[in-house]
């Protein structure tokens, strides 16, 4: 194993030193920010209190996270025994998810030093306080159901056992958290139903924003699957990925149906032929990276096709940022003060710096964890 | 006590903006370096340091031109405040006598209050780093001068008689009846009385409330669908999924080990 780090080093190190590079300059970022407030490294004013890292690293981070709950539900929930093999990824995914998620947060929040405030200070009327208490529960979750790994690679078998034990209860609890989590970061945008352009308002957001977390939960298994598989040069388990992919046609098609449905009941059916960006955005999601996504998906030569899966993949993650940017920043009018934002250079760093610093992390525990079990379709796999 | 209020009546509003600047001055706010936008109004929106912006806006008067119209753009001190209502620390709450004031040591600076406000009042101070500790400012309602009985700077200090401190039902009727003694003068409407569930501001003006940068809202409260969520539809789907999920476990590992151990094999 040690010789085999040792060829692959000169690929790495170029790619290490970028990679490195993104890190400390978001961590550098970030001590600015502490040092003379969020003005100083960000364009977000008085109108626009919210921009690229709530739209982004916040509603975004968690929607891709979700791959986790859906796989933990399918294989110790609904009897798929058959995915177990995804499911370490999965789980490691979500979890850096949403580490880089509070890292976000951490940045974004006025009061970072405050953020355990949330455990002391209640308002069971604020979707926040939802949205707050799902972040801290479901990270504990994702630890727990992430421990094994790291008992496992230190030879610790009590603490793995006990783990062991509460799997279905970790797992019943972190796809309830989920659900709540993925709904509620939709609820929080109920409360603008006169700024929130009327095709994107709706009081069935959390219910939206749930589905298009599930369907892209098998997206991003498929994403992470194919890129491991290139980096690490391991089999692809492209019978699973095929497997799971064929579960997200369903999801998809009851989307595209809430999506009308809503309109159709409120009576707006007609907002969608006046072409306006709000329209214009409509369409694209629901046909571009919905409906196309669940046609490919339902086509077996698709779902036997690394590149066909990949492709389709992409277009439901594609299909749930924009959704996610329509809903939190593009459709929302600020019309009074002719406001503008437009994000500062500064913020992309921190978010590029957050997700290099996941990448870093991910690399890290793919390399010393047990993170890919043997499968029958990979050629000997190095962990074994 | 009370619920009290206070009355802008539009038509006697000339403009002066002294009551901007009383504001500033009973709240000690430093002065906001601003640049010229071409227009009266200066600065463009409330801010951190600025909580009470006269808005100059020049309104088509038909033959005789352009005519000016002056609104006043603070806190509006909602009876069902959705800054309140969105706060997950309950740092901003509501009095009973109608202020709508903040807990500056709650606060984690979220700024769900400044997304969730129909009227975009609170601000935030953007350039306080960790060891000053930024916080959301706006309009107290003078909450200092009313607790000793004095009523707020801007009504104490306006000549023309545009502003009127006095409880809520009063100044309502204040209103109505400035309305039926001038029906040429006023819009037959009182902003604020219904409105997004009533407000603690209330407004008169000859022309639409729109032309003095005042949102078009029902009279439902802003929060109304996002509190129904939160205290009605999760505790349901918390319930339902735990039981939902737990269910589906049981049955599928019934029928699998009904099928015999060869489909239910447990790896690892
Ligand atoms: S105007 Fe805005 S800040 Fe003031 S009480 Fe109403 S919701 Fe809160
Ligand atoms: S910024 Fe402060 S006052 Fe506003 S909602 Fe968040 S915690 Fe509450
Ligand atoms: S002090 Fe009175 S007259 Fe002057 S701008 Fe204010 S409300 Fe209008």
């Amino acid at each position: 194993m040690n010789m085999g780090i040792a060829l692959r080093r000169p690929p790495i190190a170029p790619a290490a030193v970028v990679l490195g590079a993104l890190m400390l300059l978001g961590f550098v970022v970030a001590l600015i920010r502490y040092a003379s407030g969020l003005g100083a490294i960000s364009n977000l004013n008085d109108n626009y209190g919210w921009g690229l890292w709530i739209s982004f690293d916040l509603l975004c981070g968690v929607a891709l996270a979700s791959g986790a709950f859906v796989t933990t539900s399918i294989v110790v929930l609904f009897g798929g025994e058959r995915y177990r093999p995804l499911i370490r990824p999965a789980i490691l995914t979500g979890f850096l998810g949403y580490l880089m998620v509070i890292l976000a947060l951490l940045v974004d929040l006025g009061r970072p030093e405050r953020i355990w405030y949330l455990i002391i200070f209640w308002n069971h009327h604020s979707v926040m306080f939802e949205v707050g208490w799902c972040v801290m529960l479901y990270t504990f979750v994702l630890a727990l159901e992430f421990s094994p790994l790291v008992f496992t690679r230190l030879g610790l078998q009590p603490p793995h056992r006990l783990i062991h034990a509460f799997i279905v209860p970790l797992a019943v609890a972190g796809a309830t958290l989920s659900t709540l989590h993925q709904s509620s970061l939709g609820s929080l945008y109920t409360i603008l139903p006169d700024q929130l352009d009327k095709i994107w308002y709706t009081p069935l957001l959390p219910l939206m924003f749930w589905l298009t977390a599930v369907a892209v939960g098998p997206a991003m298994v498929i994403l992470e699957s194919t890129i491991s598989s290139r980096v690490f040069r391991r089999g692809l388990e492209l019978d699973l990925l095929g497997g799971l992919a064929r579960w997200i046609p369903f999801i998809l098609a009851a989307y595209i149906l809430v999506k009308f449905g809503d309109l159709a009941g409120s009576g707006e059916l007609d907002l969608l032929v006046d072409w306006n960006l709000e329209s214009g955005l409509f369409w694209l999601e629901v046909m571009g990276f919905a409906f196309l996504p669940m046609v490919l998906f339902s086509l077996p030569a698709v779902r036997q096709s690394n590149a066909w899966l990949l492709f389709s993949a992409l277009l439901v993650i594609s299909g749930v940022i924009l959704s996610r940017f329509a809903v939190s920043l593009i459709a929302i009018g600020r019309p009074e003060f002719a406001a503008s934002y437009v994000p500062h250079p500064l913020e992309f760093a921190v978010t590029i710096g957050i997700i290099a610093w996941g990448v870093a992390v991910f690399w890290f525990a793919a390399r010393y964890l047990p993170l890919f079990v043997k499968h029958t379709h990979s050629p000997a796999g190095e962990q074994a | 006590m009370a619920k009290m209020a206070i009355l802008f009546d539009a038509f006697r509003c000339t403009g002066c903006r002294g009551c901007q600047v009383a504001c500033k001055q009973w709240n000690d706010l430093p002065a906001e370096e601003t640049r010229n936008t071409g227009s009266y109004q200066n600065p463009p929106r409330v801010s951190a340091d600025t909580w009470l912006v006269m808005q100059f806006r020049e309104v088509d008067n038909g033959d005789d031109g352009l005519a000016w119209a002056f609104g006043r753009h603070a806190c509006m001190h909602c009876v069902h405040p959705a800054c309140v209502s969105a706060c997950p620390v309950g740092a901003l709450y509501k009095t009973d006598e109608g202020p709508v004031l903040y807990h500056n040591d709650r606060c984690i600076g979220c700024r769900y209050c400044m997304l969730a406000c129909p009227f975009e009042i609170p601000t935030f101070q953007w350039n306080e780093g960790l060891f000053e500790g930024a916080e959301i400012k706006k309009c107290t309602f003078c909450i200092d001068r009313l607790s000793a009985g004095m009523e707020p700077a801007c009504v104490h200090t306006c000549p023309s008689g545009a502003l009127m401190f006095g409880e809520r039902d009063e100044l309502i009727s204040v209103a109505e009846a400035r309305i039926q003694e001038h029906p040429e003068r006023y819009i037959d409407h009182v902003y604020g009385k219904d409105e997004a569930g009533g407000t603690s501001l209330l407004y008169i003006s000859p022309v639409p409330f729109q032309e003095l940068g005042l949102p078009e809202l029902g009279t439902e409260p802003i929060q109304e669908k996002s509190e129904d969520i939160m205290t009605k539809a999760t505790p349901a789907v918390l319930v339902t999924m735990l039981v939902g999920l737990s269910g589906i476990y049981w049955v599928v590992k019934r029928r699998q080990e009904m099928m015999g151990k060869k489909t239910g094999a447990r790896g690892r």
